[in-house]
């Protein structure tokens, strides 16, 4: 036990913690984008599964790993906006699409790397790409910061930098303020002239680039394959992330770095000698816990703001 | 009066539905045919086997009838969950908790075969209860999304599963991953012989016909569709909604539960589920092609089941991956909930049907 407590404040762990969370928040910032205005979109986990086979798939027969991102984002792009069509124009109901989407994503996947690869498991065998991992400058000759912070993949500091940007569009922007205001007063969205079906395409597609971004990290710097079914379950996480981070960007990448502190322990501790089911079933043990926590605060916030009021 | 050949709005609108459920597997069949076409030489013959793959011999067509045992419990599940306008997608979990149960009981427990058969069903019902319980008690207690907790669960469910069956049922001389095998006797007898269709397929008749009574005969089911279409109006009548969304959910899980019990006992020796076994999802998938209507989920089922052993024929013989038919069946989910899809054509029919009618009712 001392072993796994001594891995738990090691460098290596708080390095790995950064490495899991990257797709999280990544994936957790496209979720508070459309829960801000007003959609669920549980599709989320569909579009990191397509991205990632799509950025495989492109890196190994185009242009190298940066077209494989690309292409991956594209595609995230593209599914998202086809969520949108059939939910949005199109009136099916929401969650339906996106359980019907995540159903294709799944099959469709495996379905394509048959028809390139004939293998329905990985496509290890595929010559893919893999992004860069770069080192700081400066941070990397701090002590112990510079062995947590430096050498990530550089979709790791474009997670970081996504978050900032997220937060600035979401509060600081035109395009912010109509994006939220779909989600909280679309009645005073149309009121003065603004589109409430445009507003909310835009809010999908920013979606798609970062559920893009979040499967190319998966399948071209986490590891350099696709493999069947392989975001198990991320996209999902990623929108308990959300309700848990009350739908801001700081607060959904906390809970990120949160459920993926859960993750990176369930790796440290496959080595003692505790079950390794039930240290896989971590994670996602660890997100209802902290959705529950979160709900019954909020709960007794809420309560306490009506006494208030009725005291008044 | 004069009878005359115009349709009534009724049946315009009915014919419109078919209409619709017609133009969308269509829709879907072609799309699919174009993707196949992209990656073999001979799409055509693939489609063909797809198509008549389970005729192929009765063997197969047995496995039809085989797949819609578990496909329709899951259905019926979700169905009742579903009604209290409840996203539970617990069922999956709930399935596969409700095999390892049963299986567990099939092992270890003792006396005449058919009350350790009835025992494990109960038990496994009970199970599943448990499982769908839990994102119920926390949405109607703290307001948590059902949806994201049930995700979760059946990830938990998994694994804890998983180390149960590790820890209490794993037979170590067995080559591959299974229990210990169930004991002699314990299992749904065979219907047919030189098939595998059993017994279990009595049982989830029972269910159907149970959840249609339940729903559109009793008291509770009318509470349950009032809370599922209108919660605030079944707040005011009077209707204790907690307690209808919290029953609607245990007893969607029992369902599923037993449907995982049935599964094991009729198609299995001993529990092999290394992974979660998918009818959870395609409940969902079930339950929008029925119309959300209890009677019509075997019907959806049937659809399903055989579109999926056609596919695994159409593997066998034409190398096209089966999972094609996770596209397929996406597609037509989509086109028949998009309500807008063909919208105008039932504005038009549905307006000239109305201008016809009063032209003849003027002649009466």
């Amino acid at each position: 036990m001392s072993g796994v407590i001594d891995s738990i404040f090691s460098t290596t762990f708080l390095f790995s913690v950064i490495r899991v969370a990257t797709p999280l928040i990544l994936a957790s910032m496209g979720a508070v984008i459309t829960s801000n205005a007003g959609i669920t979109n549980i599709g989320i986990e569909g579009v990191m599964l397509v991205s990632a086979l799509a950025g495989v798939l492109a890196s190994a027969f185009g242009y190298g790993s940066w077209f494989g991102f690309l292409i991956a984002i594209l595609v995230g792009v593209i599914c998202s906006l086809v969520i949108g069509y059939v939910s949005m124009s199109l009136k099916a109901d929401s969650v339906l699409t996106c359980i019907a989407f995540n159903t294709m994503a799944v099959g469709g996947t495996v379905y394509f790397m048959y028809a390139v690869v004939k293998d329905k498991g990985t496509t290890i065998a595929l010559n893919s790409g893999k992004l860069p991992s770069i080192e700081l400058p400066f941070i990397k000759d701090i002590p112990i910061l510079g062995e947590v912070l430096s050498n990530h993949n550089i979709v790791s500091y474009i997670a970081i930098l996504m978050v900032l940007l997220v937060y600035i569009m979401l509060y600081k922007t035109p395009l912010g303020l109509r994006i939220r205001s779909a989600g909280k007063a679309p009645n005073a969205l149309s009121s003065v002239g603004v589109s409430l079906l445009r507003t909310r395409y835009i809010a999908l597609g920013i979606s798609g680039i970062l559920g893009g971004m979040a499967g190319a990290f998966i399948s071209m710097g986490y590891v350099t394959w696709f493999s069947k079914n392989m975001t198990a379950g991320r996209g999902f996480i990623a929108l308990a992330a959300d309700a848990m981070g009350n739908s801001t960007p700081i607060g959904a990448a906390l809970s990120s770095l949160l459920f993926a502190m859960a993750e990176a322990l369930s790796y440290s501790l496959q080595i003692t000698s505790i079950p390794s089911e039930l240290v896989q079933m971590l994670p996602y043990l660890v997100t209802i816990i902290g959705l529950v926590a979160y709900a019954i605060r909020k709960n007794s916030l809420d309560k306490k703001k009506k006494e208030h009021i009725v005291g008044e | 009066m004069k009878k005359t050949n115009k349709m009534s709005v009724e049946q315009v609108h009915t014919w419109f539905e078919v209409l619709r459920f017609a133009s969308a597997i269509f829709i879907a069949f072609a799309i699919s045919f174009i993707i196949i076409s992209f990656s073999i030489d001979s799409p055509f013959s693939a489609m063909k086997n797809l198509f008549i793959g389970p005729l192929t011999s009765f063997r197969r067509f047995s496995t039809v009838l085989e797949l819609m045992i578990p496909l329709t419990f899951g259905g019926l599940a979700v169905n009742i969950m579903f009604k209290a306008n409840q996203f539970n997608l617990a069922a999956e979990g709930a399935l596969f908790m409700g095999a390892l149960v049963s299986a567990i009981i099939a092992i270890y427990m003792p006396g005449p075969s058919g009350l350790v058969m009835v025992f494990a069903m109960i038990a496994a019902g009970i199970t599943g209860a448990i499982v769908c319980a839990i994102p119920g008690i926390l949405k109607v207690k703290w307001k948590c999304s059902e949806m994201v907790v049930s995700l979760m669960l059946n990830y938990v469910m998994l694994y804890f599963g998983t180390y149960i069956f590790n820890q209490v049922a794993r037979d170590p001389n067995s080559a591959y991953k299974a229990s210990y095998t169930f004991r002699e006797g314990v299992t749904l007898s065979n219907i047919i012989s030189g098939t595998r269709l059993h017994s279990g397929i009595f049982i989830v008749i029972f269910f159907v016909i149970a959840t249609y009574i339940f729903m559109f005969k009793t008291k509770w089911g009318y509470k349950l569709r009032v809370t599922g279409s209108n919660i605030n109006f079944a707040k005011c009548t009077g209707i204790g909604v907690a307690g209808v969304i919290m029953s609607s959910q245990l007893i969607g899980g029992f369902i599923a539960g037993v449907g995982g019990s049935t599964e094991m006992l009729g198609m299995y020796t001993r529990f092999q589920w290394s992974e979660l076994p998918g009818y959870g999802f395609d409940a969902v998938i079930l339950n929008i092609l029925a119309k959300e209507n209890p009677a019509y989920i075997p019907v959806a089922a049937f659809f399903v089941a055989y579109l999926r052993i056609g596919a695994d024929y159409m593997y066998k013989q034409s190398d096209v991956a089966a999972e094609i038919v996770a596209i397929i069946e996406g597609l037509v989910i989509v086109l028949i909930a998009a309500v807008a899809f063909l919208a105008k054509l039932k504005h038009k029919m549905t307006t000239k049907a109305s201008k016809n009618l009063l032209e003849s009712g003027g002649a009466q």
